[in-house]
């Protein structure tokens, strides 16, 4: 079953070697995938005049940014594995725009993407990312946990902490993109790694297509199962293609320690547990995650990276740590307050509702996490977290004391 | 020749790893798609570049439909029909009563050729409707067109209708354009078509770049309709209240023939070849994409026993007054034929006159409590 990989990558290790030195990837692909016709412009019936998107409703970060002399230089052009501009944009054409966030509007279809339209997707990361500079800027990595202070929150305010991230599979496509083949090969990849992990780590593996009743029953009670996108967002995307062909959950015994596989990204890693112990959710998490690098890069493989871009994942929004790190934190009084979005603003947060996004929030109980992930390092955003948490913490307090609060002054963004 | 990078790319892993999981699937392509076919085909694209597993993409996202066996393909172009023949000549025989890939389709739009129609009751017969589809040649179909296709076909379309004259001058609603106002009598008239929510048809492509370039034409009388770039690049449809399903046919055969012959001047015939007849993007469309059917109030008669088989007798289906996938109110049923591929479209309305007038008769008879049992028509 390797056989067809094993050809095709047998210069992977190379590639991300050019990319660490900070090569271009797409000339490293070009030069290493001996099959590619890549680059060969597609042939066009039409001018690109004549297929330019309508966006004059659209309120997302692709529409905003897609000039029609960005579309006419890229319209011909697609990854070596044939992915195109078209392609990319199709979501966010298809959803105009999301009534409380700006949504980003294109995707990624595999690593070489973020190259081979960066005519259009520099411009919309710098958008998205607080005007992160992808050509000039180089992305901090830090998975050092011990370097965060003050992680343990009051629990008498924080029910829960979380954190995530996405990582990809060089070398495979993305799941907007992805074949079926590919699909089942980054299955396999992960399960195979994840297999080998150890002492609090060790867990197993329910594949979509084969988990019993009961298995499922149990995942759902533990809030664990992820379903098939709904979102238009993501099916006009082509993320639920082949729906549940080689997608599973894998967890731990201790059910701390989760990642999904091939839902929106290849995987999505996820440390969390009861209570306010951050500190240790995030220590696990980077023990997790970098033990589950080690695996894999003993059989060959290994995360999609770049100095300018972090982590590459399927969204844009995602790009750099693709860490999201998170509360349910009871602020019942502080949540009524006319100055609540402003501070949650200034320091560098964003609220949801304890569904996650597009959710209401329920009982006064706030999902609060990271606004950014590009252009700071995991552990500069966990302790802005952590730092801003126990700020809107001391806040609620006040009130409970009716006591006046302050909104503090906005943090600095890139560090 | 439109070169398909991703298909190339997708060559590269073996048929087995790419093979669907269609172990819990229930449609004609999971039926019809052998290793061996899948192994055959995947390398092939038509000339606009539409590979298998395109055509296949929907069947594989929708294992099943509860109530009916849906065909999961579709075709990307007209090619999509000769390229891949070895997957969709037993999809279709198998949805189309065993039609064979040297049959051939015969096609009858001469109105005077039907027999009666023209007396269906008006207590029990509601309305009466006939539509069909249409597929401009040198185009590609709504799974695979692109944005410069799509807006090509319904300029094309619009200059078509509006040189329509008499009873069948009308007008055109671009979806992204209409006014409020003009949504809301659209609504009331029942033409509006809506974003297609279906997985069938998502899943396809087919709603892709919505609402642009779709649209409704409509005569002024509101009993000519052409819906423009839904699930075909044209749905044509005549319709008026009551049971004059004769006065409809032959609108629809007048109005169908004005607009193939504009077509045709403009050097985009319609897609039709002597064995599949009208080429649309469902596989279930071909032959006459023809639907003709009323809405008919057949309370006692859908309760009867033998209900079900009176209509597979007659060649027919039922449906609620919704439409597919609705169920019926108060008794009313939508009757239509069941058939499409191999016969002609005077053959098929003629079923459904001849069907509905009989079941009319049965419903009466039913009403003063006397037995349909001597009515029972033999299979058609």
């Amino acid at each position: 079953m390797a056989s067809s990989f094993s050809r095709i990558l047998s210069s992977k290790r190379n590639v991300g070697i050019l990319s660490l030195v900070g090569g271009s990837v797409a000339a490293g692909f070009l030069l290493h995938r001996e099959h590619a016709s890549a680059g060969e412009p597609l042939r066009r019936r039409y001018p690109a005049s004549a297929e330019y998107p309508d966006l004059r409703k659209h309120n997302n970060c692709m529409a905003s940014n897609l000039t029609p002399a960005i579309y006419s230089k890229l319209c011909d052009k697609v990854t070596p594995n044939g992915y195109t501009l078209d392609q990319a944009i199709q979501t966010g054409v298809d959803n105009p725009g999301h009534p409380f966030i700006k949504t980003v509007g294109m995707v990624a279809g595999d690593e070489e993407s973020y190259e081979v339209f960066a005519d259009l997707l520099d411009p919309v990361i710098k958008e998205r990312h607080n005007g992160y500079d992808a050509r000039t800027m180089k992305h901090p990595t830090d998975l050092d946990s011990g370097k965060i202070h003050s992680g343990q929150f009051d629990e008498r305010y924080v029910l829960s902490s979380r954190v995530r991230t996405g990582r990809s599979i060089r070398g495979l496509s993305l799941p907007p993109a992805c074949t079926r083949a590919e699909r089942r090969e980054v299955e396999r990849v992960v399960v195979d790694a994840l297999a080998g992990l150890k002492g609090d780590l060790t867990g197993r593996y329910y594949s979509l297509t084969q988990m019993t009743d009961k298995e499922q029953q149990q995942l759902i009670d533990d809030h664990f199962l992820f379903d098939k996108p709904v979102s238009p967002l993501l099916t006009c995307a082509g993320m639920a293609r082949d729906w549940p062909d080689a997608r599973g959950i894998w967890h731990n015994n201790e059910k701390t320690f989760l990642i999904w596989v091939n839902e929106e990204d290849h995987t999505r890693v996820i440390s969390m547990e009861k209570g306010g112990n951050m500190k240790r959710v995030f220590e696990r998490f980077c023990r997790g995650l970098k033990e589950v690098e080690r695996l894999i890069q003993e059989r060959g493989w290994e995360f999609m990276w770049n100095e300018r871009l972090g982590y590459i994942l399927t969204c844009p929004s995602n790009l750099g740590t693709g860490l999201r790190a998170g509360v349910h934190v009871k602020l019942p009084l502080l949540s009524k307050d006319p100055r609540f979005s402003k501070i949650l603003e200034n320091l560098r947060l964003q609220k949801r509702g304890t569904g996650g996004v597009d959710t209401a929030a329920v009982g006064g109980i706030f999902d609060i996490s990271n606004l950014d992930r590009l252009g700071q390092s995991e552990v500069q955003l966990v302790q802005t977290v952590v730092d801003g948490v126990n700020y809107l913490i001391e806040c609620e307090k006040k009130l409970e004391r009716g006591q006046d609060i302050k909104v503090p002054p906005p943090i600095k963004q890139i560090k | 020749m439109t070169k398909n990078c991703h298909n190339d790319y997708k060559m590269k892993f073996t048929a087995d790893e790419e093979f669907p999981d269609l172990s819990l699937h229930n449609n004609h392509m999971a039926k019809a798609l052998t290793k061996e076919i899948y192994d055959k085909l995947r390398g092939k694209s038509t000339p606009s570049g539409f590979t298998l597993d395109d055509v296949i993409q929907t069947g594989v996202d929708n294992p099943g439909h509860p109530f009916i066996m849906t065909v999961g393909c579709v075709a990307g172009d007209e090619e999509t029909y000769e390229v891949f023949k070895d997957l969709l000549d037993p999809v279709i025989s198998d949805r189309h009563g065993g039609y064979k890939p040297t049959d051939k389709h015969k096609t009858d739009l001469n109105f005077e050729n039907l027999k009666g129609g023209d007396d269906l009751d008006p207590n029990y017969v509601l309305s009466s409707r006939v539509r069909t589809g249409r597929s401009i040649k040198g185009f590609t179909l709504p799974p695979h067109n692109s944005r410069g296709e799509r807006r090509g076909i319904e300029k094309l379309s619009i200059e078509a209708l509006a040189s329509l004259e008499g009873e069948f001058k009308g007008k055109y609603y671009p979806l992204g354009g209409m006014t409020d106002a003009e949504q809301e009598q659209l609504i009331a008239d029942h033409f509006l078509f809506d974003k297609p929510v279906s997985p069938l048809l998502t899943c396809a492509g087919m709603a892709r770049d919505w609402p642009d370039a779709r649209g409704i034409w409509h005569n002024d009388n509101k009993t000519f309709l052409v819906w423009v770039n839904e699930e075909d690049h044209l749905r044509v449809i005549s319709m008026q209240k009551g049971g004059n399903m004769k006065e409809v046919f032959r609108r629809f055969c007048v109005g169908l023939q004005k607009i193939e012959e504009i077509f045709k001047k403009h050097n985009h015939g319609f897609m039709w070849n002597e064995h599949l007849g009208y080429i649309l993007t469902c596989p279930s469309n071909l032959g006459t994409g023809l639907r003709g059917g009323v809405h008919v109030k057949l309370p006692k008669l859908s309760t009867h026993a033998k209900f079900e088989e009176i209509l597979t007798r007659l060649r027919l289906q039922k449906r609620g007054t919704g439409g597919v996938d609705t169920a019926s109110v108060g008794g009313v049923f939508d009757i239509s034929n069941a058939d499409r591929l191999g016969s002609s479209e005077v053959d098929q309305v003629q079923l459904v006159v001849d069907g509905v007038k009989l079941m009319v008769e049965m419903e009466k008879k039913l009403e003063k409590g006397e037995s349909i049992d001597g009515m029972i028509p033999a299979q058609k």
